[in-house]
């Protein structure tokens, strides 16, 4: 008898993309401006480092959120021993409030239809216990965060079909790319339970129009199946045209209480993106459906949030002038980030597709291929990572169906750190491009074929694998 | 089409048994020592609050171990973006120095073993996920923690398969009774896939001895299955014999004893009393569960604040030292002012030396010794005499009569309290015992089994009993359950 689970023995946790295995090389190697200034510089971790400061600044002014107290009273017993799964009720309608406010207060939230989880992470994973049967399929749009493969199928046994989106159109979710992947489910066998999409979008960086946002209730309310709206990186919008919500179309649509639709779709959000605290894990789901709050709330005890970090991003949370000045400060030096990011890889001769959101920008390396394969994609991304000494995510790590794409975060490191990064990069592309403009470039690239070859990229990995998210 | 998976709609949370009924009516009507003298007491929590001043006074005299005190924002950054899976490696360290500690120091842990887990609840859970698929069974002795059957079977499909133990040997587990069960299993083909295990017992307080441990651990061996040692209560023992951890009893046997198959949970919320922080581990000689254990930690790690807080907390040896002595001081203390005033109305308890509760048998006062008998003396216990305990059905108990009752939860003012109900209880059901055609009024009141939907539970529990009976300047803080 086989000793271990299936679960145990499989490789259905993903850990194998090429996604996590930059991250080890990183690991190996990582770059320090004093002790390692030629380490790889990490561009592959989808981390908000850019307003701590206004974080630390709030817990100089509020000692009494860190230290157990209210109003000089100590609360540490109570906190001690809270491990209610509903949450603490400050937390949640401070969380709720805070999302509305993000979402310019179009839309409210009612605090008794969040529940709390570890992280996005377990929200997502949640969900899906909660509304597909093992084997039962969600539909993702690509290209797509590769954590999905894990959260949404590994314990679940649940099944990700893609809707396939292209450069042709920015990536856009099309009615035919959905009607596509439906049957493609349906060839499969699979039963279709719902649409899960990532708004702003990982890795694209781009908020979704009213057009899709319309286009996909149509779809999910035709096929009579759940919506799924990831909006973790909601706080991250800084340009234009701005964030529409899931919810938001509902309620123009008049989609209320009484229509199916209102229950079927749900919301996933967390703080680790916005607030830049993934180390606190701070996730949430919400949904109209009252089953599924029921049922997410006890499942939820096997994630709860530490009732210590609840308290303390409470108070912070419900501090309105804290809140609003954070949330457009942030915004600002997103904006300001990814400029410089675009810039530098203008200088370099990369472009990238246009965006307004997220962490990092989706870039557009297909001209630096040797050919339009995903072989050669992973022979850039290798050179990248060894050579150039950056950690950027190739497309086919996130499930891109065309090759040369990459994925390049902006806001984990300090602004002389990307500069580098964007010198390193640019010395590399004018290398590779005057190479190729030399006459005998054919002999070159054959000799370059073969250094290549000679670097082992080795697949196993220890325990020290990267786990960071997104 | 739209429907909702069968896990969410079925029953197997678990949250439709007798043991949460109880906490329901606590909650409608929650006793307080001046605002609400006449509520119900609650003692079907295993929470242990006696510690707490301990705690507090480590807390205050180390600002650095918060990352938001002005001492300790400088680590805010690095911590705050610490999402780590493997767990920041001095809470493992520390961790694992206090298991050690807590087992006398008799063993060590490798802190390379130690996997974060969402409580204990997402440990085993995990451990579960790891070990077993979907329709596989595990072993487990009766009486057992109610939420096992949650925590085991909901959402990874796999089944429990009781060992029952009888009062007549104290309800220890015997190997005999574990291979019965087996081998019944195993002719109804049930893959069973492993023997869960929780020592010091919940609900009995005991520990097992090491010869029933050991041929435990050889009964898994021959068998080739898992042996998972829940030892959530382990720092709660309080008299001996001292805790044998299934660790000890693997590192002195004979090395023909697969070590892979043997694994250890663990958490903060019953030896600290912080089940609010959600700290749960897994330990295992497995590597492979180790490995696999982690990327599974992903949903439900432990808040890398709590994680640095806790790490410094338990690095000071000297807190950790005199908190042991201490908390194992307290809840001697106070297990036998209990059932020393109980054994003075005649009501014995199993006879037990860890734990946060004890095992009592109200067997003489069942009218009839089956499982109804039981739930009508339960009922009435909540109604009339106001305290929840915890049925012994509801652990899966075969016995009618017995019950756990929580002593480490409330202050001392309430123990007295507690112990006059009952006292008063026992000699009014001495003198009614005469009269049985009676109809009592309780036999009319509104049957327990009250179904609502969560969303009314959880405004039961922030709104209703406090909010009426606190003035706004009442000085006692409020519990966050309440206003926070």
């Amino acid at each position: 008898m086989k000793l271990l689970s299936t679960k145990a023995t499989c490789n259905s946790h993903g850990q194998d993309s090429s996604y996590f295995l930059g991250w080890q090389e990183y690991e190996k190697n990582p770059y320090d401006e004093k002790k390692n200034p030629k380490g790889i510089i990490q561009m592959g971790l989808a981390e908000n480092q850019l307003c701590f400061d206004l974080l630390e600044s709030w817990l100089n002014k509020n000692p009494d959120a860190a230290g157990f107290k209210r109003d000089g009273q100590s609360i540490f017993r109570e906190l001690a021993l809270f491990q209610d799964y509903h949450g603490l009720p400050a937390f949640k309608k401070a969380l709720v409030e805070f999302m509305s406010e993000i979402r310019g207060n179009k839309v409210t939230f009612d605090p008794n239809n969040i529940v709390l989880t570890a992280g996005a992470t377990s929200a997502n994973e949640t969900l899906m216990f909660c509304l597909a049967e093992p084997g039962d399929a969600f539909l993702l749009p690509t290209p797509y965060y590769p954590g999905f493969d894990r959260d949404l199928k590994w314990r679940t046994g649940a099944e990700i079909v893609p809707i396939l989106c292209t450069s042709s159109n920015d990536f856009q979710i099309t009615e035919t790319a959905l009607e596509e992947a439906y049957k493609q489910a349906q060839k499969q066998n699979l039963r279709v339970k719902g649409v899960l999409v990532t708004n702003p979008s990982n890795p694209l960086g781009t908020t979704m129009s009213r057009n899709e946002l319309n286009l996909l209730v149509d779809f999910t309310t035709a096929k009579n199946i759940h919506l799924i709206s990831d909006e973790i990186y909601s706080g991250t919008v800084f340009n234009s045209p701005g964030f529409i919500s899931i919810m938001e179309i509902l309620k123009e649509r008049n989609c209320s209480e009484s229509t199916e639709v209102w229950n079927r779709v749900h919301i996933v959000y967390s703080l680790s993106k916005d607030l830049g605290l993934p180390g606190f894990r701070v996730g949430a789901l919400y949904s109209n459906d009252d089953m599924v709050v029921a049922a997410a709330t006890k499942m939820s005890s096997f994630g709860l949030v530490s009732s210590q970090t609840q308290y303390l991003l409470a108070a912070m949370l419900s501090d309105k002038k804290f809140t609003k000045n954070y949330i457009s400060e942030n915004q600002k030096r997103l904006k300001q980030r990814q400029k410089k990011l675009v810039s530098g890889l203008e200088k370099a001769g990369i472009s990238c597709l246009k965006s307004n959101a997220g962490l990092f920008c989706w870039v557009d390396m297909r001209h630096l291929l040797c050919s339009n394969t995903f072989e050669e994609e992973i022979e850039l991304w290798k050179k990248i990572v060894y050579d150039v000494k950056l950690n950027i995510s190739p497309g086919s790590s996130c499930h891109c169906t065309e090759p040369g794409w990459f994925r390049v975060c902006f806001a984990n490191m300090s602004e002389e750190t990307l500069k580098l990064s964007m010198q390193r990069l640019k010395a590399f592309v004018d290398t590779t491009i005057n190479v190729h403009n030399q006459s005998n470039h054919q002999s070159v690239k054959n000799s370059r074929r073969m250094s290549l070859t000679k670097w082992v990229f080795r697949l196993s990995f220890d325990d020290r694998e990267p786990c960071g998210e997104r | 089409m739209a429907t909702l998976s069968k896990i969410a709609t079925n029953d197997r949370h678990g949250e439709n048994s007798p043991y949460f009924d109880g906490w329901k009516a606590y909650d409608r009507n929650p006793f307080h020592p001046t605002q609400n003298p006449e509520g119900v007491i609650q003692m079907g929590l295993a929470e242990n609050q006696l510690c707490f001043d301990l705690i507090k006074e480590w807390i205050s005299k180390n600002p650095s171990a918060s990352i938001c005190t002005a001492e300790g924002v400088d680590e805010f950054k690095d911590i705050a973006n610490f999402q780590d899976y493997h767990g920041l490696p001095e809470f493992r360290q520390a961790v694992a120095k206090f298991m050690s500690r807590a087992r006398g120091g008799r063993v060590t842990f490798d802190p390379q073993r130690v996997v974060v887990a969402g409580g204990a609840t997402g440990a085993n859970e995990l451990i579960t996920f790891c070990i077993a698929d979907p329709g596989d069974a595990f072993l487990v002795p009766s009486p057992y923690y109610p939420a096992f059957d949650r925590d085991l079977g909901w959402r990874t499909g796999v089944k429990i398969v009781p060992v029952n133990c009888y009062s007549s040997n104290n309800f220890q587990i015997t190997r005999e009774a574990v291979e019965e069960a087996y081998k019944k299993a195993r002719e109804a083909n049930i893959n069973v896939k492993g023997l869960i295990i929780t020592n010091p017992s919940n609900p009995l307080g005991t520990t097992l001895h090491r010869d029933t441990l050991e041929s435990l651990v050889n009964f898994v061996n021959e068998n080739n299955i898992h042996l998972v040692v829940d030892e959530i209560y382990a720092a709660t023992v309080f008299n001996s014999p001292k805790l044998v951890s299934i660790t000890e009893v693997i590192e002195k046997m004979d090395s023909n004893i697969n070590r892979d198959n043997i694994h250890v949970i663990y958490s903060l919320s019953k030896d600290m009393g912080l089940p609010g922080f959600r700290v749960g581990i897994v330990y295992s000689y497995n590597d492979t569960v180790v490995n696999c254990g982690r990327k599974m930690s992903s949903f439900g790690l432990i808040s890398s604040q709590t994680q640095y807080l806790l790490a410094s907390m338990l690095n000071d040896d000297e807190f950790v030292d005199n908190f042991l002595a201490e908390s194992s001081k307290r809840l001697d203390k106070r297990y036998h002012t209990f059932t020393k005033g109980l054994e003075q109305i005649g009501i014995k308890c199993l006879k037990s030396n860890a734990g946060l509760f004890f095992w009592m048998n109200l067997g003489h006062l069942l009218k009839e010794q089956t499982l109804e008998g039981e739930m009508e003396l339960w009922r009435m216990i909540i109604n009339d005499v106001k305290l929840n305990v915890s049925p012994g059905s509801s652990f899966q108990c075969t016995e009618p009569g017995w019950f756990r009752v929580c002593f480490a939860n409330m202050d001392d003012e309430t123990v007295h309290v507690a112990l006059n109900r009952i006292g008063a209880f026992v000699c009014q059901g001495q003198e009614t015992s005469t009269q049985p055609t009676k109809k009592k009024r309780w036999q009319k009141k509104n049957d327990l089994r009250l179904s609502f939907s969560s969303r009314m539970i959880s405004e039961e529990s922030v709104m209703s009993p406090h909010k009426n009976m606190m003035s706004p300047h009442s000085p006692i803080p409020r519990s966050p359950l309440v206003r926070a």
